[in-house]
């Protein structure tokens, strides 16, 4: 009874149209409506990142799909080249000459040796091989197009300045507590440190005047705590201090005021606001007069990268390409399709279609679910325990990263068979035992071809998975150095798209950034590819019923 | 010498069948329908019997003669010439000698090597012969015998049904086989990583140092295998990347579920499935070329030190890895509550984001739970991301500014370009192999058990 009065009080205490229960309302709907927010907010970042993320794979990646190349005027001197064995003639030297000519200027070892690494370590390869597919060509003027070599590839797509900043932030920042204090000027073109030095007469008798100068140079940096600042001071103001001395020999012993200068970096740091030295990945000044020159006599040019696509690996990133790496994941993603099909489907069949429900079924359906769950470099070591050491397969070898692959592809069938057989209605199946058919033959000639794109959906996108798992191909070494093309095998070593990426990802040149990013695209390009198949497969043969 | 097999193979399996249906045909004088099965029945029944266990021979043989060439090669070396040689040192000579008998020749091999190449090869070609008539005499042996079992009333239907049960029930046990294969080459290899090692010291040592055990004759010659600086690194990245992980797929997936119109669902879905789709290697690249330098300059910025391969790059980026994993899982789960709930939630007069955080998430809690697990379990596995992000070095920290190591990733550098079986350096990559497996194991089957069982609530 009580309890009926006491809500009875609430309710006619609670009024709805009070702002407090006005507030409270709107209070509860800003809330759905923040939460609503945080939900917008969360897709919006991870649709930023995937935005980030492949864009900055195309920002990095575009320009390794053009090569600059120099054209080289070669005549194919029959002296040189025995029209029976071109292959054997020493293109080394016909490379280096026919660039040289093109300098005539240019003498000196030196020199020739830094002109000389403007073009590709490769050329002479290039050349070799086409005398070799045009030896009509002997005897004539050829032209032959070869990349130029990394760093002047980068520098002329824009990749890499001629000129990087010669001072880090915190120097810039040491310095510009100097300019503070404004003791800097550049009274004839040289900047110069207004300061007071004490002239002792024991250093000045030994001859120490960079120590004087360094000292009296440290009272503007009262807060320092490295020495780092007195590479400021120039090489020079020590002798500048010294002929201030010579010429006032009366000075000795006293304080003296005096202007030393500054070295380059910060003279022009003060002087035009910012320095800048060369790149170091260029050997002289020389090597960008040379190279502009062959750019304003119209020689070098951006052709498209089929290398990228037709050459094998190589140490110079200009001339690597993923011939070797698409071969090598084509031939493993076959062995695992050949293995993963048949036995997926196999396999499938039984637990959907003719498995008793039992604990050995249960057993076999609670492994394949783990299966897809456990870690891939697992499966590395199991490849590298049983594949390699038990059976004795070669290492690198294709055919051990299809199996291992096969291993992990193989849930993934088995899932998308088991769905798509459970997807045929049990009408075709009544429809085929009624008219006779055994089980056996309900299964094979009726159920499975109507399963058919299902499955075949299925795996090609197990395959994609297989086409870009890494660390198994790793552990069983399928990222072997594969610089030529000419030996593949499934049984031979080679390397795959992931495992080049990988490899490709940790080499130091600048070239190979662009060159990562490049096959991680061709390797995108794959995979949507092949996603791109499976969908068209989903919408054209998948049938619902 | 294995594709000619195999093309005899197959050709005598097609005999076998030409001859099956002729066989049975003759046997009712051509009148098909006076047959048990089908004529076409016969023809598998022989062709099956022919090729199957032919192949299966081929296949055994083919695993095992290297292996046993191997040891054979090894025992006829002179004794006094691998008499105190070591494992790695004997593969050495192993692998001379194989490439002797290859025809690659560097220098002058010693006399032993080349006599030992001329027996390896005589014996590759005695054992490919041998091969191929075994195979080829299994396949005539038993064409012989299903041929004459082939008769009017013989039920070649049934036969040939049998084989292929015989066949599925292999393939679907498959599974249990790479699941085997995995338990024992792993705990085997570990097993003699702990009689070089102790437990006690892997498991809870404080220092990790195995590189320092390649050679036999340096100065801390045993290496140093205590694993809790790796184990904290991995917990580590993965605590991190689930930070980053859980909350922004859950909330995706609460957006996608009850705000989102199914226009937006559309187009938002696939979206998130492509951040699944990318290999991890790709997000390791990332990594390194976008993640790590920004948050290094970031912290430069505010004068803070970052390494390049902290912590945080490497599980920030596994975190975005994860977000649609547990977006769709999470998703499912939401989407699997019954609408009675929400439409009971609604008439009490509660907003949508009161029904989603008092009625739709405590009910799909189970599922959620499941899915984190399960994402957990991919974070402690994940391999790419860390190798090429994180750092090698073991340092028991807890910062994540700090570069950590993983399990994966220590499993990674101790077996690249390395395979002698004979050190607990290599070793050591097995027994951490055993308790990734183990460990995530245990997370996968929690994580089915729990959402299985949610599952059968509603249902």
């Amino acid at each position: 009874m009580t309890d009926v009065t006491t809500s009875a009080a609430v309710s006619a205490r609670h009024d709805w149209a009070s702002n407090a229960a006005k507030r409270r309302v709107k209070s509860r709907y800003a809330k759905d409506r923040r939460l609503q927010m945080y939900g917008i907010a969360a897709i919006g970042f991870a649709m930023i990142l995937l935005g980030i993320l492949i864009t900055s794979l195309f920002y990095a990646g575009y320009v390794a799909f053009s090569t600059t190349k120099v054209e080289l005027g070669v005549y194919l001197d029959s002296k040189q080249i025995d029209p029976k064995t071109p292959e054997k003639a020493n293109y080394r030297k016909i490379v280096r000459n026919a660039f040289l000519g093109y300098f005539p200027n240019v003498k000196g070892r030196k020199e020739q040796r830094n002109l000389l690494k403007i073009i590709s370590s490769g050329a002479p390869f290039i050349l070799r091989d086409y005398v070799v597919d045009n030896p009509d060509q002997i005897g004539k003027l050829v032209k032959v197009q070869v990349p130029v070599s990394d760093p002047f590839d980068q520098l002329y797509k824009g990749v890499i300045p001629r000129q990087i900043d010669a001072l880090s932030f915190d120097r810039i920042d040491t310095f510009e507590g100097l300019r503070q204090q404004g003791v800097l000027s550049a009274p004839d073109g040289r900047t110069v440190v207004k300061m007071t030095v004490f002239l002792d007469p024991e250093r000045v008798s030994a001859g120490q005047f960079s120590a004087i100068a360094n000292e009296a140079f440290k009272a503007f940096f009262p807060q320092a705590r490295n020495t780092a600042f007195v590479e400021i001071l120039g090489g020079d103001a020590a002798k500048r201090l010294q002929a201030f001395v010579e010429a006032n020999p009366d000075m000795v012993g006293k304080t003296a005021e005096v202007s030393l200068p500054i070295s380059t970096n910060y003279d022009n740091l003060f002087r035009t606001g910012e320095a800048k030295v060369r790149n170091p990945r260029f050997a002289s000044d020389n090597v960008f007069v040379w190279f502009d020159a062959l750019v304003t006599q119209d020689l070098v040019s951006t052709p498209f990268t089929w290398e990228l696509f037709f050459n094998a690996d190589s140490r110079f990133p200009e001339l690597a390409g993923l011939a070797g790496a698409i071969s090598g994941s084509a031939l493993a993603l076959l062995v695992c399709f050949l293995i993963s099909f048949p036995v997926g489907i196999a396999g499938a069949i039984y637990l959907e279609e003719f498995a008793p429900k039992n604990r050995y079924t249960d057993i076999i359906e609670v492994n394949i679910n783990n299966l897809a769950a456990v870690p891939s470099v697992v499966f590395g070591l199991l490849g590298l325990a049983v594949f390699l050491n038990v059976f004795g397969l070669p290492r690198s070898a294709p055919i051990v990263g299809g199996m291992v692959l096969s291993l992990m592809t193989l849930p993934t069938i088995i899932v998308a068979t088991r769905a798509a057989l459970k997807a045929v209605p049990p009408s075709i199946r009544e429809a085929a035992l009624g008219v006779g058919a055994s089980k056996h033959q309900m299964v094979l000639h009726h159920v499975l071809p109507l399963a058919l794109p299902g499955i075949l959906t299925g795996t090609i996108i197990g395959l994609a998975q297989a086409l870009g798992e890494t660390a198994p191909l790793l552990l069983i070494g399928m990222n072997a150095f594969i610089p030529s093309v000419e030996n593949i095998g499934i049984m031979q070593p080679a390397t795959a798209l992931p495992t080049q990426i990988f490899a490709w990802a940790d080499s130091p040149e600048r070239g190979f950034v662009s060159r990562t990013s490049a096959a991680i695209l061709v390797l995108l390009g794959f995979l949507a590819i092949m996603n791109a198949i499976a969908i068209f497969l989903r919408q054209r043969f998948e049938r619902k019923w | 010498m294995f594709g000619y097999v195999l093309i005899t193979l197959i050709a005598l399996s097609l005999a076998g069948f030409v001859l099956g249906r002729q066989r049975a045909l003759a046997a009712v004088s051509g009148t098909a329908a006076n047959l048990h099965s089908l004529p076409n029945y016969h023809g598998y029944f022989i062709a099956a019997w022919v090729g199957v266990p032919a192949l299966v021979l081929v296949l055994v043989w083919l695993l095992f003669q290297g292996s046993v060439i191997d040891v054979l090669l090894m025992r006829s070396l002179p004794a006094d010439k691998i008499a105190g040689l070591s494992q790695s040192e004997l593969a050495l000579l192993i692998s001379e000698v194989k490439s002797v008998a290859g025809g690659a020749i560097f220098g002058t091999p010693a006399a032993h090597v080349v006599e030992a190449a001329e027996r390896y090869n005589a014996w590759q070609s005695i054992a490919r012969w041998a091969m191929a008539a075994a195979a080829i005499a299994l396949a005539l042996v038993a064409m012989l015998i299903a041929r004459a079992r082939i008769a009017k009333d013989f039920r070649a239907r049934q036969g040939v049904e049998h084989v292929m049960d015989g066949l599925m029930i292999f393939c679907s046990a498959i599974a249990i086989l790479t699941t085997l294969g995995i338990v024992t080459s792993l705990a085997i290899e570990a097993y003699r990583f702990f009689q070089l090692v102790s437990p006690l010291q892997f498991f809870f040592g404080l220092n990790w140092e195995p590189q320092i055990a390649i050679r036999a004759d340096q100065v801390t010659a045993g290496g140093a295998f205590g694993a809790i600086p790796v184990y904290v690194g991995t917990l580590l990245i993965a605590f991190i990347a689930m930070a980053v992980a859980t909350p922004i797929g859950l909330l995706s997936a609460i957006y996608l579920t009850e705000y989102a119109s199914p226009k937006v669902r559309a187009v938002v879905k696939p979206l998130l499935e492509i951040l699944a789709g990318i290999p991890t290697v790709v997000y390791g690249f990332f990594a390194v070329l976008v993640v790590a330098p920004a948050m290094r300059n970031f912290g430069q910025a505010i004068g803070f030190d970052i390494a390049p391969n902290s912590a945080l790059a490497a599980g920030g980026v596994m975190g975005i890895m994860l977000i649609p994993f547990i977006s769709s899982l999470s998703d499912d789960a939401i989407a699997a509550v019954p609408q009675s709930l929400r439409d009971g939630s609604y008439g009490l007069g509660a907003t949508k984001s009161e029904t989603i955080i008092s009625v739709l998430l405590p009910a799909a809690l189970p599922g959620i739970m499941g899915g984190i697990l399960l994402a957990v379990s991919r974070a402690i596995g994940e391999t790419m991301i860390v190798v090429m992000a994180a750092g090698i070095i073991a340092s028991l920290t807890l910062n994540p500014f700090e570069p950590v190591t993983t399990v994966t990733v220590q499993i990674v550098t101790l077996l690249i370009g390395d395979t002698e079986f004979d050190n607990p350096k290599t070793l050591a990559a097995f027994a951490l192999g055993l308790v990734l497996f183990l460990v995530t194991l245990c997370l996968n089957v929690i994580a089915l058990r729990i959402v299985q069982k949610y599952r059968e609530q509603y249902d």
